[in-house]
């Protein structure tokens, strides 16, 4: 009998094109979303070489980063001029760019627009045990499907362009386990911000996590999305949820999933794919569901992560000099004290949405706290930014922006928005933001702006208060 | 790729643990289609603090940056390399580097160097006089004008391409007969892989 292996080792050994002596291996990809920024050098590079896209059927381009959340058609269906030129280039360079190439494009404007990590699940793109790739590191969400996926630099991308392969050594693997019922309030959010707390913003470099145990088999495939997508701020390039029966039913009837006999074979291939009873990590770690607590980020590594009962540590609590120091930094730039209480922390903007936190389930969970209450009159801004069209498009279904607006959030386009600074949708410097996204880095959301990391339902109650706020204590 | 063989050079002693590719290169300089010019945002909030090693003349042109545990974290952006060899630098030392950073630096013919903290801390002391440090990839040390000499690890698969400056994409290019026939059978077991446009 073959030694028992684990879901990464089945994946990685079902897509090894060549292995050399010393070990790095061609690794054939199945899978390769393609957005704005990191793309242009890639294309050009393939212009230079006078190389061609080795395979276009299984390349798709949708932009994201640099699209403002506003009107991109004007009534007459003309588009609207995007204001800063540089932008503008790079989304041109991305729309002459695939069909020059052959490739798949989502535009501006379509219902299927949105989020590549929210596109590419949405329009079953990606697949349990595909290979999956894209030029940037949230990419790790798709593992939540039982796809091996990881961000890749714009080399590499230029390298998938044009051999559809990658030359890459077999990681480590971890195995996070949950098991347990997650209490009241407690959101996937919640989870992947502990295990990020838990194991440092470093603990999974060189490693692919696999989540396992009964919270996660628990949880639907959007809530494990949120959990894999922040892999990366633990450090690990690529995070895995071994497919079961909740998979299968996402995927099914899907665009671009496999139908008739072809989802017959493709079912067969997916149900082999979960660790085998006995496969071996190089890591565990395991956490209870019931030690979780609504979490908060205080710092300026998504590893500063406290229960929203808790409070801004002490810097000269940290047992090495480096992390002092740098604690010290972080709340110098946070404008935080030590010892300060987290629900004492009034904030000016609210962020609802990102590749982390804006599909359906993350809008309903706002909108259930949002629902009939108003946002606090400090606030100054606060967006709902669905992760596409097709999200937004069921949250109007459901009345979902009609609770925002009345409640006085802004209703806005789909598209990275508030995450990263790259489009109109900023926070304004020495600003604080209760947000959902993924990064809460020096100047990620705009130059000087505070992020405070937190779920979809606890930033609809920090935004009616106007304070990080227990939604235990709010919604209980 | 340029050939990377050794490096001596005057070292930035930054130092700090858990710098992220949005302090290497903030979002607003990635709006570019070119891998050039990225240098002159690199670390901008960095060189917003007074006094801080970027500015400082006694670093002027240095080529090593010494830097703190996982270094290069966060996002994909392979501008965070650009904006490095822009600067000028051609090799990074730090306890740890995240995975995608440390590749995307190494496919832009810049060395990562891991070396243990108390190495760090020794070449922070000599780089903050402004003394030279020598980078070796051959032989794989790094050596000060003390006779101080830490060895560092690297893939060998890497050092080969760092040391012939070897283009990546031209190399697996070379197994273009594996890459077809490895389609080939995947058409054959799992040919539902391959999305139906409908």
């Amino acid at each position: 009998m073959s030694e028992p292996r684990t879901l990464y080792e089945k994946i990685w050994d079902a897509h090894i094109v060549e292995r050399r002596d010393d070990g790095t291996c061609i690794v054939f990809i199945d899978r390769h979303l393609v957005h704005e920024v990191t793309s242009p050098q890639a294309f050009e590079g393939l212009r230079v070489a006078g190389r061609t896209v080795r395979r276009p059927d299984l390349t798709l381009a949708v932009p994201d980063h640099n699209l403002p959340t506003t009107a991109r058609r004007d009534a007459a269906g003309k588009r609207v001029p995007i204001a800063d030129p540089m932008s503008a280039k790079q989304l041109e360079a991305l729309e002459a760019n695939a069909p020059a190439f052959g490739i798949r494009y989502i535009d501006d404007a379509a219902p299927e627009q949105g989020i590549v990590h929210v596109v590419g699940p949405e329009q079953g793109f990606t697949l349990p045990g595909c290979t999956l790739v894209c030029g940037d590191s949230h990419t790790a969400a798709h593992g939540a499907l039982g796809a091996l996926a990881f961000g890749i630099g714009t080399s590499e991308v230029e390298h998938v362009l044009a051999t559809q392969t990658l030359l890459l050594k077999q990681s480590k693997t971890m195995e996070i386990r949950v098991d347990g019922t997650l209490g009241f309030g407690v959101s996937p959010k919640d989870v992947v911000l502990a295990i990020i707390g838990k194991i440092g913003a470093a603990g999974g470099t060189g490693h692919v996590i696999e989540y396992t145990g009964s919270t996660i088999a628990e949880m639907s495939i959007e809530g494990r999305l949120t959990v894999s997508n922040m892999s990366i701020e633990a450090g690990a390039r690529a995070g895995l949820i071994a497919p079961d029966q909740k998979t299968f039913e996402y995927l099914k009837g899907r665009p671009l999933a496999p139908e008739g006999s072809d989802w017959s074979a493709a079912l067969a291939w997916w149900k082999s794919l979960p660790s085998d009873e006995g496969a071996a990590y190089d890591t565990c770690v395991a956490l209870d569901a019931a030690d979780i607590a609504p979490n908060v980020t205080w710092g300026t590594s998504p590893e500063d992560v406290v229960p929203i009962t808790g409070s801004v540590p002490d810097p000269e609590s940290f047992d090495d000099q480096s992390k002092r120091a740098a604690a010290a930094k972080s709340l110098d730039y946070m404008g935080l004290a030590p010892g300060q209480r987290m629900e004492d922390v009034t904030v000016d903007n609210i962020f609802i949405g990102s590749c982390t936190n804006s599909r359906i389930e993350d809008l309903r969970a706002a909108a259930e706290v949002a629902k009939g209450r108003k946002i606090a009159e400090g606030i100054k801004q606060a967006l709902v930014v669905p992760g596409s069209g097709l999200v937004k498009r069921q949250a109007e279904e459901e009345g979902l922006d009609r609770i925002f607006i009345e409640a006085g959030f802004e209703w806005r386009e789909p598209g990275c928005s508030m995450c990263l600074g790259m489009n109109p949708d900023k926070v304004p410097p020495g600003q604080r933001c209760a947000s959902t996204s993924n990064r809460n880095f020096v100047g990620r959301q705009g130059p000087g702006a505070r992020t405070h990391l937190l779920s979809p339902a606890m930033a609809a109650a920090a935004a009616v208060t106007g304070k990080l706020t227990d939604i235990r204590e709010m919604m209980g | 790729m340029k050939p990377f063989t050794q490096v001596e050079g005057r070292a930035y002693p930054f130092g700090r643990t858990n710098i992220d590719t949005d302090v290497i290169i903030p979002a607003e300089f990635l709006k570019t289609i070119s891998r050039e010019g990225l240098g002159e945002g690199a670390f901008k909030t960095v060189r917003e603090e007074a006094g801080n090693v970027f500015d400082d003349p006694a670093y002027a042109g240095a080529t090593v940056l010494i830097a703190g545990d996982n270094f290069g974290c966060g996002s994909s952006r392979e501008h965070a390399a650009w904006a490095l060899e822009d600067m000028g630098v051609r090799v990074v030392i730090a306890p740890s580097f995240s995975d995608i950073f440390s590749g995307n630096v190494f496919k832009n013919g810049i060395l990562a160097a891991e070396l243990p903290q108390e190495a760090i801390d020794r070449l922070i002391e000599v780089a903050a006089d402004g003394l030279e440090i020598t980078v070796d990839l051959e032989n794989q040390v790094v050596t000060t004008p003390f006779q101080d000499r830490f060895e560092f690890p690297i893939d060998t698969f890497r050092k080969e391409c760092l040391l012939a400056g070897r283009d990546e994409i031209g190399l697996t290019l070379e197994s273009d007969a594996a890459i077809a026939a490895f389609e080939q059978k995947m058409t054959a077991q799992r040919g539902w892989m391959a999305p139906q446009a409908k």
